[in-house]
């Protein structure tokens, strides 16, 4: 985590002063996308840096559903399966990406490039089903147009 | 077009969304005149004046609770956005993120200097990619043209604005939680009183508003509170921006003046349903919103007042369509997973609740309902009611309710033949 200081620095310029504890997310997001999950020697440097209680920054990983402590596969597709993506096929999608992939949703292909998950609401009803490859929204999905993505994803 | 327009009065371009366009469509205009000709009280008078109603869902007046905020009690307040938008069938604020970041920014800025508010935020969900992007680069644009920063616009008004990404929770679309989860911590809702606007943020005076409700604020001003009263009705001024998903040939979000009927909306502003298929009910406002037969919108106008009289709500602004032959069974499964999934754990009813209910709905599906299941969905429900901190609890007691008052046969159904009566699925063909 060391090596991102410079550019928490920059981030908690903008937060009210004494407001340390408010980087917690944010810098937590940073050394995610840095690293592609949160290792404990990461915990421990942010702890250190921030001035929290460790507790805080470990209830933090376990809370929130982004937050990951493992790595997991090259791509994460992940497929929404609320209410209105349900109502336009997301159930049908989930089986062709369990299908496609050989892979239920929570586990990775054997190979290392595939994390599959689903995901309650996404904010993309109006263009549903919806998946999110890392962070990319494809929305209007079809079987095609999965297996299209599936594709190009190396 | 569903009536006149405060928001969406401008073609969405490739560039629309920029600092550039947002000028030429006299945008910061509105900031330069409120920060050269009015006092910082004058602005939440006209924001009281205009009787805007919150857009998140509660429909608290926003001028209401900025009054609660003492500008001389020398302590720091904070300012905060909610673009938490998590109710499912909700993406109104997306629109406004991806298409008008700088509405907001100039909006919030507005709305920081009649608050007197040196740090501002935006809560944004995380999972939002572009919005996020659209509104960071928006507020980069606004620091180097000097709407931002340690004097705005040669003021002396002082104002930084961040925004501040959620990593996955629901609940931090509650205020209490947000402002939790912006300390940087859990999102745990938080008892009230003391209200937000008392001890919110670090302990200090707080005004979360919603996005849409805060994006307001430049018009208002602009047009004059007078002005903005003659949109929409008496009771329910302005417009709402509607988002509308599911079944429905057209979907997407439009902006409603108040007042427009919803059954107009949905058949003709919308295409109707998908496949030529009869309507059978629409969620009017987010999941958590009782659902309303077609026969109970024929009289209803989209404003407050009338979805009350109907027994629901306008909620968040997320209408979803349900085609006749959607089996209720099955949708409320996937309401009860989501609720299950997002309780936050801090409050037993819901916790327990939750889970409870989620399994009893899992069951019946799989074919292994058991005798009074239904009544105990009903009575959890009843149970939970007003027992929690926050009211996420409450809400799915209300979807549950809302459900089960009208389609109680398909369950009682489901149950005693252990599968749908209808195919099962929640899907409708795009064909007839």
């Amino acid at each position: 985590m060391k090596h991102l200081i410079p550019e928490f620095e920059r981030i908690k310029a903008r937060y009210p002063a004494g407001c340390e504890s408010s980087l917690v997310l944010p810098c937590l997001r940073r050394i995610q996308e840095d690293r592609g999950f949160v290792a404990d020697s990461d915990v421990d440097d942010l702890v250190a840096w921030l001035g929290v209680p460790r507790i805080q920054v470990e209830e933090v990983l376990s809370y929130y559903t982004q937050f990951r402590r493992k790595p997991i596969g090259r791509w994460h597709v992940q497929a929404c399966r609320n209410v209105s993506c349900s109502m336009r096929g997301a159930e049908r999608m989930i089986d062709h990406l369990s299908r496609r992939l050989g892979v239920k949703p929570g586990e990775t292909t054997a190979d290392g490039r595939f994390t599959l998950s689903t995901v309650e609401c996404l904010g993309s009803c109006g263009t549903a089903p919806v998946v999110v490859v890392n962070e990319t929204y494809h929305e209007d999905m079809s079987a095609e147009k999965l297996d299209r993505l599936l594709e190009g994803l190396r | 077009m569903p009536g006149r327009q405060l928001l969406m009065t401008f073609p969405v371009t490739a560039t629309s969304h920029t600092l550039a366009d947002y000028r030429a469509r006299g945008g910061y205009g509105t900031l330069s005149k409120v920060l050269a000709t009015m006092k910082p009280e004058q602005v939440t008078k006209e924001v009281t004046a205009s009787g805007i109603l919150g857009h998140g869902g509660a429909a608290f007046p926003a001028g209401r609770k900025w009054q609660v905020v003492h500008l001389d009690d020398g302590q720091p307040h904070y300012l905060c956005a909610n673009a938490d938008e998590g109710e499912p069938g909700t993406f109104k604020d997306r629109w406004i993120l991806e298409n008008a970041p700088h509405l907001l920014v100039e909006s919030m800025t507005i709305a920081a200097y009649a608050l007197q508010v040196r740090n501002a935020f935006v809560y944004i969900r995380g999972e939002f990619d572009l919005p996020y992007r659209r509104l960071a680069a928006a507020i980069e644009e606004a620091y180097d043209a000097g709407f931002l920063g340690t004097n705005v616009l040669g003021s002396g008004f002082a104002l930084d604005l961040v925004a501040h990404r959620g990593a996955g929770s629901y609940v931090c679309g509650e205020a209490s939680g947000l402002l939790t989860s912006l300390e940087g911590k859990k999102g745990y809702p938080r008892n009230r009183p003391p209200r937000l606007t008392v001890r919110g943020l670090y302990q200090r005076p707080t005004v979360v508003n919603n996005v849409e409700t805060l994006s307001n604020l430049a018009g208002i001003i602009a047009m004059g509170a007078e002005a903005f009263r003659k949109v929409g009705t008496a009771k329910s001024p302005g417009t709402q921006l509607v988002s509308i998903s599911g079944h429905v040939n057209r979907p997407g979000v439009y902006e409603l003046e108040f007042g427009y009927p919803v059954a107009k909306f949905i058949y003709e502003d919308c295409g109707g349903v998908l496949g030529g298929r009869n309507l059978k009910c629409i969620v009017p406002g987010g999941i958590s919103t009782k659902v309303l037969t077609a026969a109970e919108i024929e009289p209803v106008t989209y404003e407050h007042a009338s979805f009350q009289k109907a027994g629901s709500g306008l909620g968040s602004g997320g209408m979803i369509v349900i085609a006749e032959g959607t089996c209720m069974v099955r949708l409320l499964q996937v309401m009860l997973r989501f609720y299950h999934h997002e309780s936050c754990g801090q409050c037993t009813p819901c916790r327990e609740g939750m889970g409870w209910m989620h399994q009893i709905i899992d069951r019946i599906v799989a074919g292994d309902g058991r005798p009074g299941d239904i009544d105990r969905l009903l009575e959890i429900s009843e149970a939970n009611d007003g027992t929690t901190i926050c009211g996420m609890g409450d809400a799915a007691g209300y979807a549950t309710v809302g459900i089960l008052a009208k389609y109680r046969d398909e369950f009682e159904y489901f149950v005693e033949h252990k599968r749908s009566r209808f195919d099962g699925r929640l899907e409708v063909s795009h064909h007839a």
